[in-house]
């Protein structure tokens, strides 16, 4: 059993309420922050700590606090991704839903560390149940002085306010969320500038997730260089993963960094095994931007090693045999999945999601998804799985934001690890348009690595 | 982005619409929230407020008044109005009916789910029933993934659905004849 330190309070009745979650030793960090540390104590233990981003790039949280532009006298920004979009991935909504103060207390120190004055929490607007959760919190934390003027006598002032999104999966993207929270269509920005230096109104601004922020707490109240030694080398402290698919117990599962794949996916702790006694046929681990993998990769690498949960058991082997930790929605597939139909629908994601500011994504999407959809549908020919690798080659790595390349992996992955399924649905037209759902289809055993 | 523009949409009715004096008070609190010299920032919330409290859908009069509070040209509305798929151009029925119909939902069955419901409607995606009550639209991953299928009703989320789930929530909804228990937007910031 890995350690919890996270998500250790839920399921405490009533934790949502300021005053049940205090008597838990909430906002007993922040008092301690605000009594015995300087900002740059705080900044000093989040680097010991080895966090990194839980958003999904995995950038070295220290790091990037570091980064913030300190000289200018202009007002400077935090902005918590809560915007949470990724297919797969809703650990975030969980955290905010039953642990919104964990959060805030988060935010507070976070923005002291940091020098701010204003924070705005960025919440997808689907996630309007949150908004209500997040906004009774933050007016009971307003109410007990630990957010406005003066906190706790201690001479630091903080507003923080909630701001929702429209139903845009690009504004997850940071600067395109700076773009929406100043009124405007969510078009990520060139970089450089970095949000660091020119940010929110052109000011300093930081960016950070919803969990990278929950996390500081128990990293300053157990010290960095202990939260450095939880988790497996440059993967420290433990992580949320979200995990849904064909599995018998979905949820959002608190894990030590370094478990086995193998155990999370098998064991009662976690998803309990494959639905209906299935076999596992895939997995696409980090959210649906990372490349998939067959059940022999995800649980194995090429060279036998067994595959962990972290940044860097996941993507060992590269793209030709690896994939990404990501965003931790890890996504299961069993025997009857299909991964024609899968790319096609991941595919038609990216095409509705697709900001159109670069041409490689808007037309790239907008060609890949009616030629999926034709090979989905029986109506493919050869040349179409090749044209595919064509497309999502010239998209990679030819757009503003990493959105791009989120569009592209899919499909060159699945195309890499099933080729024979997308083979098999052009040389069988009469089986595949006689099937309700790409699902049923019985593929020969022989050509598909089961476990 | 998702929504198509009509051309015919641009034709305005040059219906007065106005917020109650209350919601007013509600917008003013929300354009406080940001720096003096830039409340094009209260666009978003004010565009979720205006389809909720003022018809159900951004029509070109609605956009042009929520232009006017926030002291922005109308083009800066409508550019953001039409990028992101939560706001309606057209009108909507009582009960938006919204189901993901993203790969973790698609493998849990969501297609059993949009077919059923194009079943016991009588309409197909995208359309309105003749009487009104309900509009049936696909939207992509709803972040729910644990409990898929899920489909929303009017920004409520309705998880872990089966088609007997679905026939109770529809008869539901069809006895009350009236707007679901939904929280007000001006009251969330």
């Amino acid at each position: 059993m890995g350690r919890i330190i996270l998500t250790e309070k839920i399921g405490i009745p009533g934790i949502d309420e300021i005053s049940v979650y205090r008597d838990n030793g909430g906002y007993s960090v922040l008092q301690k922050v605000l009594k015995d540390m300087m900002p740059a104590d705080i900044v000093r233990e989040v680097t010991k700590s080895g966090l990194r981003g839980r958003g999904g790039a995995g950038f070295p949280t220290g790091l990037k606090w570091s980064f913030l532009d300190r000289k200018t006298d202009k007002p400077r920004y935090l902005v918590c991704n809560a915007d949470e979009s990724e297919p797969g991935t809703f650990k975030d909504r969980y955290l905010m839903e039953k642990l919104p103060h964990l959060l805030i207390e988060g935010l507070i120190i976070s923005c002291y560390a940091l020098g701010v004055k204003t924070c705005y929490i960025y919440v997808r607007g689907e996630f309007k149940s949150i908004l209500g959760i997040l906004k009774k919190a933050l007016e009971e934390a307003y109410h007990q002085r630990f957010l406005g003027t003066n906190i706790l006598e201690s001479g630091y002032s903080l507003d923080v306010f909630l701001h929702p999104g429209g139903g845009a999966y690009i504004c997850g993207e940071e600067t395109a969320m700076l773009e929406s929270l100043e009124g405007k269509r969510g078009n990520p920005r060139i970089k450089p500038p970095f949000p660091a230096y020119k940010g929110l109104y052109d000011c300093p601004t930081v960016v950070n997730n919803v969990e990278t922020l929950a996390t500081v707490v128990p990293i300053i109240e157990m010290g960095g260089e202990n939260y450095a030694r939880i988790g497996k080398g440059k993967s420290t402290g433990t992580k949320l993963i979200s995990a849904c698919g064909n599995i018998n117990k979905p949820g959002v599962y608190e894990i030590e960094m370094g478990l086995p794949v193998e155990d999370f996916i098998y064991s009662e702790e976690y998803c309990g095994g494959i639905k209906n006694g299935k076999r596992l046929k895939a997995v696409v681990p980090g959210g649906s931007s990372v490349p998939v993998l067959p059940a022999e990769l995800i649980l194995r690498t090429l060279k036998g090693k067994q595959r962990l949960m972290t940044y860097e058991s996941l993507s060992e082997g590269g793209f030709d045999s690896g994939t990404m930790l990501g965003s931790g929605g890890f996504i299961v597939y069993d025997e009857d999945a299909c991964m024609v139909r899968n790319t096609w629908n991941f595919t038609r994601f990216y095409r509705h999601e697709s900001c159109g500011q670069c041409s490689p994504c808007r037309e790239g999407t907008a060609w890949m998804e009616p030629v999926l959809r034709r090979i989905e549908h029986g109506e493919g020919k050869y040349s179409d799985i090749d044209l595919l690798v064509s497309i999502a080659d010239k998209i990679e790595g030819n757009t503003i934001c990493p959105f791009g390349d989120a569009a592209a992996w899919p499909v060159s992955s699945a195309i890499r690890h099933f080729r024979h399924e997308f083979e098999f649905h052009i040389e069988h037209p009469e089986i595949v348009k006689n099937t309700d759902h790409g699902s049923l289809i019985e593929y020969p055993e022989s050509s598909i690595q089961y476990r | 982005m998702s929504n198509r523009i009509d051309h015919k949409l641009y034709s305005k009715e040059n219906k007065k619409v106005e917020f109650s004096a209350e919601t007013l008070m509600q917008i003013r609190k929300i354009i406080a929230h940001y720096p003096d010299d830039r409340q094009k920032s209260a666009l978003l919330p004010v565009l979720h407020i205006a389809q909720q409290e003022l018809g159900g859908y951004l029509s070109v009069d609605v956009m042009d008044y929520v232009a006017s509070l926030l002291s922005l040209e109308p083009i800066e509305v409508y550019e953001v109005a039409t990028f992101y798929s939560m706001f309606f151009l057209e009108p909507v029925g009582t009960f938006v009916i919204e189901v993901c119909e993203t790969g973790p939902c698609a493998i849990c069955g969501s297609d059993y789910i949009v077919n059923h419901l194009e079943k016991i409607l009588g309409i197909k995606t995208g359309d309105t029933t003749p009487d009104g009550l309900f509009t049936l639209k696909t939207v992509e991953c709803l972040g729910s993934c644990g409990t898929a299928p899920v489909m929303q009703i009017n920004t409520v989320f309705h998880e872990s659905m089966t088609p007997e789930k679905i026939d109770l929530l529809i008869s539901e909804l069809r006895n009350k004849n009236n707007k679901p228990s939904e929280s007000r937007w001006a009251e969330l910031f």
